[in-house]
């Protein structure tokens, strides 16, 4: 259980990049054995507060101390030496080694003669620290033959082998299936017992109460309080997160559809995708619920051109076109807001404006030649109508924030005037101040007459927004409902069912 | 302290400018011969091969990618151009039939790496190879000599006291830069560069980009070879042998990122003109050929060096 003193205690921490102060004097206190929730919106600090701790990024202020002692000299090796072990969001393995040679990879012991490493030794230890996380995993597997959950397992015992006293864990469930996140609560508490602090960063609130202990807040890089979890309540810590109520989570909207903007009609890619056939109409916004695996995103990208497909076929505006690259759907008016946005939807080393005006740098140009200005006012008015935040339009992108690289993916498909718009897991890794304003944007969007397909594993969500639902299961559309009559149960039933009884 | 955006962004490029400028003061002071006219010209002339030739080789490690093939390139077209010369061609026709077998080369290698997916180094490893047979088998391995003055005009010529050499790769170097940062070809080699996936889901036509940018490698080769063939007055199926290395680390001294996405024509010229000032300056100084290719080296090291201690201090 948790005691009263101090394992960790961070004072006065600020940090300055150029033209933004991304912590301002910010504390954090974390006692040993407790789970310690550092929650705020994307671009509040967290992440950096986190790096400084782990001797990744330099303060320029603040002091940090472990047990009473000063952390002072800079690097990751001091922090490690400290105590302190961090679970990135994108993990830190080698493929291609075992799962024992990357939990002690920089730490082998050797044999005598130098060099040479002591495998027996590598593989026993390894067996032994997964046996005490209590995880079935076998210490001589692969590390690319694993599952996600797997992974993150082995990185968990990986962090643990340096004898970490503060464990600090970047959204360790966004991969994870409900099981698997019981499993690593389980393992969590483990650690709790043995008076390992753990620092948890994550969106999904409802994990939060499950597992956490205190909360502390943070607002763009200002600490603005820590509270224990069993004194607080969601729409608590959401107006802490956001300074602001957030009554309507999920605004609602009338809608009329208008036109049939895209029929899809026995679609089929081998293996994957089974005779799917389904419409969107003009204003109208059609969720697409189902499992992971289930093929939505198969689905979206077979549409979108970027996957072959085996039959069926696509009318865009009552015209069958023949799509058969992202390069034909763009062109007949579709757009994709991919999952993935770092590797897939922007070039991060580009500028804002250079990213905006990526899908529709012909209708820039004159005979090959770009026209800057136009480019540039083009992605000022994109970056004040969605409200993405960033020091300016030449700003790379790399720079910026979850959130606001979502929206300039989404000013991408707006600024060429996309009319179909596929969204895949739009809100994915997005605090929930920036959801509420990706929900009002794809509601404005619906009411100027885009026709929207969003893919979403958050049910609330997908129920919230969708005038009409799909449910996707083992590559076939199982059903459709009206919004206003499903329910999370009824998706879920669908979802789950097997089409073999 | 604020620094302008400009010099933020081009921080890279001064720090090769400062460089090449420091090596310029250096070198007037070791010696009297270094900063006069006729040497400088002289200077410029000599780089203008290697500079051509590493625009292209800026243009495909933007992208992401890497050419071997362009010093084979610079054989086989000349001495396909070279044997149009003597077999009485135009020198126009010639020379266009020479810088044709370049961007040909090229766009082999491009059409390998796009549609054939074969990793760059491999595609034009393979190319340095056929072409420098190629070359070898078009003149049965001997050299292609003797041309007339109005071809050799293009080494000797002078318009209004610059060599003619020092022109074209002014030119080069002005076309290359406006088309890289003003076109929609720049922007689609940088967005290739910096992340294929992203660019190919936007509807860039990231194939034929690709093609193009491996054909542009080929014609700015087979460029260099017109101004090698027409100062030695002669072509020689052996000739540019490791021009394909000097063309990299030009451009990598420039601080163009081998890892793509990222880079300049500007910072290639300089790191062009670096390396020629220092071979100069050393031949100058009665430097030995051999301690030449050691401090080249070293030179080029400690550029990239000072580049990622200089980005590391940033972080």
């Amino acid at each position: 259980m948790a005691t009263e003193c101090p394992l960790l205690r961070m004072t006065g921490v600020s940090k300055r990049y150029p033209g933004v102060v991304a912590l301002d004097g910010v504390d954090l206190e974390v006692r040993k054995g407790e789970v310690h929730i550092l929650l705020g919106e994307n671009g509040a600090g967290k992440s950096t507060l986190m790096k400084i701790l782990a001797g990744a990024v330099r303060r320029d202020e603040g002091t940090i101390e472990i047990d009473g002692v000063p952390l002072d000299e800079p690097g990751p090796r001091a922090a490690q030496a400290a105590g302190v072990s961090i679970i990135y969001q994108e993990f830190n393995l080698i493929p291609h080694l075992t799962v024992a040679e990357n939990i002690f990879l920089g730490r082998e012991r050797g044999l005598g003669f130098p060099g040479v490493i002591d495998q027996g030794w590598i593989f026993r230890e390894a067996e032994r620290r997964l046996t005490d996380l209590g995880v079935a995993i076998d210490a001589r597997a692969v590390v690319d033959d694993l599952g996600v959950a797997e992974q993150q397992m082995v990185e968990v015992a990986k962090a643990l082998s340096i004898d970490a006293k503060v464990l600090v864990m970047d959204e360790p469930t966004s991969a994870l299936t409900d099981k698997e996140i019981v499993r690593l609560f389980s393992v969590i508490r483990g650690l709790q017992a043995r008076g390992v602090a753990v620092i948890y960063i994550s969106h999904r609130m409802e994990e939060l109460f499950q597992i956490g202990d205190r909360v502390t807040v943070l607002r763009d890089g200002r600490l603005i309080g820590t509270r224990t979890i069993r004194d607080t309540t969601m729409d608590g810590l959401i107006q802490m997160m956001v300074g602001r109520d957030l009554t309507e989570k999920f605004p609602k909207r009338a809608v009329t559809p208008g036109e049939e903007l895209l029929k899809v009609e026995g679609l089929a890619r081998r293996g994957v995708l089974h005779d799917i056939s389904f419409t969107l109409r003009r204003g109208e916004v059609v969720g697409l619920a189902g499992l992971m695996g289930s093929g939505r995103t198969e689905l979206a990208r077979a549409i979108f051109g970027a996957d072959p497909i085996d039959a069926g076929s696509i009318r865009i505006r009552g015209r069958e076109v023949k799509i058969d690259s992202p390069r034909a759907a763009i062109h007949a008016g579709v757009g994709f807001l991919t999952e993935d946005r770092k590797r897939q939807g922007l070039v991060l080393a580009l500028s804002v404006t250079e990213n905006v005006c990526l899908a529709n740098v012909n209708r820039m140009a004159t005979a090959g030649c770009m026209h800057l200005a136009q480019e540039e006012s083009a992605a000022q008015r994109y970056i004040t109508d969605l409200r993405i935040k960033t020091p300016g339009a030449a700003q790379r992108v790399m720079n910026l924030s979850g959130g606001n690289q979502q929206k300039v993916v989404l000013a991408k498909w707006l600024c060429r005037e996309t009319e179909i718009l596929l969204f895949d897991e739009p809100t994915r890794g997005i605090d929930v101040g920036s959801k509420v304003e990706i929900y009002q944007l794809i509601n404005r969007l619906a009411a100027e007459g885009k026709a929207i397909l969003m893919i979403s594993s958050e049910l609330p969500e997908i129920l919230g927004m969708s005038d009409r639902i799909l449910v996707m299961n083992r590559g076939r559309i199982a059903g459709e409902f009206q919004a206003a009559a499903a329910t999370q149960e009824s998706l879920l039933q669908c979802a789950l069912a097997s089409s073999h009884p | 302290m604020k620094i302008p955006p400009v010099i933020a962004s081009h921080a890279r490029q001064f720090g090769t400018l400062l460089v090449f400028m420091v090596l310029c003061v250096v070198l007037t002071v070791l010696t009297p011969h270094f900063l006069t006219v006729s040497n400088l010209l002289n200077v410029a002339q000599q780089t203008s091969i290697n500079a051509v030739i590493a625009v292209g080789l800026t243009y495909v490690i933007i992208s992401a990618g890497i050419d071997l093939s362009v010093g084979s390139i610079v054989a086989f077209s000349g001495v396909v151009m070279a044997g149009a010369l003597q077999a009485g061609w135009p020198v126009a026709a010639a020379v266009l039939t020479g810088l044709a077998v370049g961007t040909g080369c090229g766009i082999v290698n491009g059409l390998l790496i796009a549609f054939g997916r074969l990793p760059p180094f491999i595609a034009t490893l393979g190319m340095m190879s056929v072409a420098r047979g190629l070359g070898l088998l078009h003149t049965d391995g001997r050299p292609v000599s003797g041309f007339g003055d109005a071809f050799r005009w293009l080494a000797n010529g002078e318009v209004v006291g610059v060599p003619v050499p020092v022109l074209i790769m002014l030119g080069v170097y002005a076309a290359a830069h406006f088309v890289l940062r003003r076109t929609k070809f720049g922007r689609y080699v940088f967005a290739i560069g910096g992340n294929e996936e992203a660019s190919l889901l936007s509807g860039v036509p990231v194939a034929a980009y690709k093609v193009a940018v491996y054909a542009v490698s080929g014609l700015l080769a087979a460029l260099g070879s017109v101004l090698l063939t027409a100062r030695l007055n002669s072509a020689q199926p052996i000739a540019g042998i490791n021009y394909e290395l000097d063309a990299i680390a030009a451009t990598v001294i420039g601080g163009t990122s081998l890892m793509g996405g990222q880079g300049s024509v500007i910072g290639t010229l300089i790191g062009a003109l670096i390396m020629g000032v220092l071979r100069n300056g050393l031949n100058l100084l009665g430097v030995s050929s051999f301690f030449q290719q050691v401090v080249i080296g070293a030179v080029i090291i400690a550029a990239v060096l000072l580049d990622t201690v200089f980005k590391r201090q940033k972080r």
